[in-house]
């Protein structure tokens, strides 16, 4: 197969493994801070008891997370090296600032795993308030980056290819920063707090569960609930402002998120179905008056440009609609479900339903769908250039030979690991149940 | 100073860094791994309680490494990374596993001896791959097909050049880990594995000087200009030598309890031998980044963009002193620590 195809497959899979390990590494720390928190307010061992198990199962996903992120780091620059050369005269500060928040991360996740017990409790908190900035830090640090690629800024390029005139800053608060970075962030904590509660609802979902067990699994399930709600809302005002940003910078990519070919005004939103480039338009979809345009530019006569505005080889895939609409669905989705449930649990003071209890153990898979499909829709969108209108991937890429079979090899290694963290982290937790902390601490 | 020189200069900074951190990291994964499941088990016990909260700092300090050669020298990066692929490529994989299964053996007892040996042994390879692109910058095993740089793996694999950096590397780490667990021990007061890392410091440490000269003479034609440069610097390469013969020596010393060596003092005093020998020869290695192809001035970015990246780096340490002096209280002095059962 083609080299570019192969280093493009190889970085996205890599990515696209890094991103699960690293969500959860991001928005893992938070869900531990308030479980402290809550437990140095109401003074209840469940909380105490919550933040171990959970640190416990971020220390077993952190060896992941780091060891993955070390390959997405080194493979960038092994497999775009003309990108890597034009970063490192332009984009380099996030990059190099990113590795310090790291290393606050790696070294305070030390000290909060291995020398918890020798510490007094506001220096227990500092230090997982510390992982949590860290991890905070460098996922909107590295986003930067991405940010650049899709609105590059601060920097003159000459025919044939030399940087000049470099402003470092205007590079690093490109235009699509701010929305970008606070849109990792947000639904990177949101997904977190579903995955917390579909391990909660799978646990309420059992019948031979003690009282104890219970009401455990129902606080943990609380607080995913309501920090998984705010979150939801959260990333969904600040998706609504992404959306102008392409509007505003990046229409192509806007364009073909909604499959819309002619330039108009009183556009529609297509909501599913697929592009299809002989009819022009989206086939199967359920369209919203207007819709489009009031996305774009809160106006329902707001101008929204169509893909024939550009030459056809310029266009990134047309099935970035479906990821685009996966993306949105299933935010979409979840708000309804958290909101549904603290509908249930407050207003109707019931116990939750099981069939509501089966719908949230599948909100925290489906909330990593959306964020592995929308880092696919921002990367893919973005094609076929790498930085926005100034390097093609196929400039970028290596040229060397031994792409494919490195990609057959990080493969495998990809689908081991997923399979070995599983099995390690089923392993830890059916040894160290629930019950068993409990028990532990009756006595 | 040039400003392309002082990054060089950090760059090295960050080299010696590594492999200081690097060497005791894969080598106390693999006395642990050694020492893991016979009698002898205070030994593994003292190399995994170093490991366990120190390998994620260092890993990030191969991150550091690898950013900073692409921020400071971003026209070196087409050259290296075409060159390089394969051997970092396959590095990094390596290095995953390790790090996971070292970390999942925590918490997986049946697996326990399974995960401990891959982790143990992938620790073996990874420094002999990273080790192996020190004779790749020394000329002669890179060549350009229709102006694309390719690294000449026949020629690589069958030269005994690639065979002792190999066993320098290795002979490196296990030295350097085994004369600094030997230190750790001391702090942990525990004697029996004490005397189990001094044995091997004493064996390790002569083999690893012996090896690192041989190194030298089999280094490829291409490469006789860093030879020059070597023999240039021989004021340098020799207080190394003597550093480590001072070190070796406190091996020896008696104290007042009759046990043999003073550690500490052996210790800096092997940190020394190597920060000289590592910066002398990063020396004798100007002005090439990789011989012939590329120097460090070709591959300097823009000086404002560097500028800036230093005081990144000089807010970024500024910030992390508080934390490293913790951690270094918590888990390198803190008897409850080391001496736990």
């Amino acid at each position: 197969m083609d080299i570019v195809v192969m280093a493009r497959a190889l970085f996205g899979t890599s990515l696209g493994f890094h991103i699960i390990y690293a969500t959860i590494g991001v928005g893992l720390p938070v869900m531990i801070i308030i479980a402290e928190v809550l437990h140095f307010i109401k003074k209840d061992p469940d909380y105490a008891l919550m933040a171990k198990r959970w640190t416990k199962g971020f220390a077993i996903l952190l060896a992941v997370s780091i060891a993955s992120g070390t390959i997405v780091g080194v493979m960038i620059s092994l497999l775009f090296p003309d990108f890597m050369e034009i970063v490192g005269q332009v984009i380099a500060l996030p990059f190099q600032m990113e590795i310090f928040a790291f290393l606050i991360e790696a070294v305070f996740m030390s000290i909060y795993l291995y020398a918890a017990d020798r510490l007094p409790p506001t220096l227990r908190l500092v230090s997982i308030i510390s992982v949590a900035l860290g991890a905070t830090a460098s996922a909107i640090l590295i986003t930067d980056v991405h940010a650049w690629m899709n609105t590059p800024a601060g920097f003159n390029i000459t025919p044939n290819g030399e940087i000049t005139d470099v402003d470092t800053w205007a590079a690093f608060f490109n235009p699509s920063f701010g929305v970008t970075a606070l849109h990792v962030t947000l639904s990177a904590y949101m997904t977190v707090a579903f995955l917390i509660a579909s391990i909660a609802a799978l646990r309420l979902m059992r019948s031979k569960i003690s009282k104890a067990e219970r009401a455990y699994h129902k606080k943990a399930l609380t607080i995913a609930l309501y920090f998984g709600a705010l979150m939801s809302l959260a990333t969904a005002v600040n998706g609504h402002e992404t959306a102008q940003m392409l509007h505003e910078y990046n229409p192509r990519k806007l364009a073909a998120a909604e499959g819309l070919f002619e330039t108009q005004r009183y556009a529609p939103l297509s909501v599913g179905g697929y592009t299809s480039l002989e009819d022009q338009r989206v086939k199967y979809a359920v369209e919203i008056p207007y819709g489009l345009s009031f996305l774009a530019g809160d106006r329902l006569d707001t101008e929204v440009m169509g893909l024939n505005e550009w030459p056809e080889e310029l266009w990134p895939p047309l099935y970035v609609h479906i990821l685009f609409n996966v993306m949105v669905g299933i935010g979409t989705v979840l708000i309804m479900i958290s909101f549904l449930a603290l509908f249930w649990k407050h207003v109707l003071k019931k116990e939750f339903p099981s069939w509501l209890l089966a719908t949230l153990v599948v909100s925290g898979p489906l909330a990593m769908l959306a964020i592995e499909t929308g880092w696919c829709f921002s990367c893919i969108g973005r094609q076929p250039w790498t930085i926005n209108e100034v390097l093609r991937t196929d400039e970028a890429a290596t040229k060397s030979n031994s792409v494919g079979f490195l990609f057959y090899l990080f493969m495998t290694l990809y689908i081991t690991l997923l399979f070995v963290t599983g099995f390690v982290m089923r392993y830890y937790f059916k040894r160290n149940p629930v019950r068993k902390d409990l028990e532990a601490r009756e006595v | 100073m040039e400003a392309s020189t002082l990054a060089i200069t950090i760059l090295w900074s960050l080299l010696f860094v590594y492999s200081i951190l690097g060497s005791l990291d894969f080598g106390a994964g693999f006395w642990g791994m050694i020492y893991g499941k016979n009698e002898e088990k205070s030994a593994s016990q003292i190399a995994n309680r170093f490991l366990s909260p120190t390998w994620e700092v260092t890993n990030v300090f191969l991150v550091i490494f690898v950013v900073s050669v692409v921020t400071f020298f971003p026209f070196a990066t087409t050259l290296l990374s075409n060159v390089l692929l394969v051997p970092v490529g396959l590095g990094v994989l390596l290095l995953t596993i390790r790090t996971t299964f070292m970390v999942f053996q925590h918490h997986a007892d049946r697996y326990k001896d399974l995960l401990r040996l891959t982790s143990g042994f992938t620790g073996l390879i990874i420094p002999a791959l990273l080790v192996s692109i020190l004779p790749i910058t020394l000329g002669g095993f890179v060549s350009f097909e229709s102006g694309y740089p390719r690294l000449q793996y026949g020629e690589l694999l069958t030269h005994p050049t690639l065979y002792m950096h190999i066993l320098f590397g290795l002979s490196t780490e296990l030295f350097i880990s085994a004369i600094f667990l030997m230190d750790y021990a001391k702090e942990a007061e525990d004697w029996n594995a004490y005397d189990t890392f001094r044995k091997h410091s004493l064996w390790l440490g002569p083999v690893s000087i012996a090896i690192a000269m041989l190194t030298i003479s089999t280094f490829p034609e291409e490469a006789s200009w860093i030879v020059d440069n070597i023999q240039e610097h021989w004021v340098a390469f020799g207080l190394s030598l003597l550093c480590f013969i001072i070190g070796y020596a406190f091996l020896f010393i008696k104290k007042k309890d009759g046990r043999r060596g003073l550690a500490r003092a052996a210790v800096i005093m092997v940190g020394l031998q190597y920060a000289i020998a590592i910066y002398a020869y990063g020396a004798a290695h100007l002005p090439y980044l990789i011989y012939p192809d590329i120097t460090i001035e070709d591959g300097f970015t823009n000086p404002d963009t560097f500028y800036q990246m230093l005081i990144v780096y000089a807010v970024g340490f500024g910030i992390l002193i508080p934390a490293f002096y913790l951690f270094w209280r918590l888990f390198l002095k803190d008897r409850r620590y080391l001496k736990q059962e």
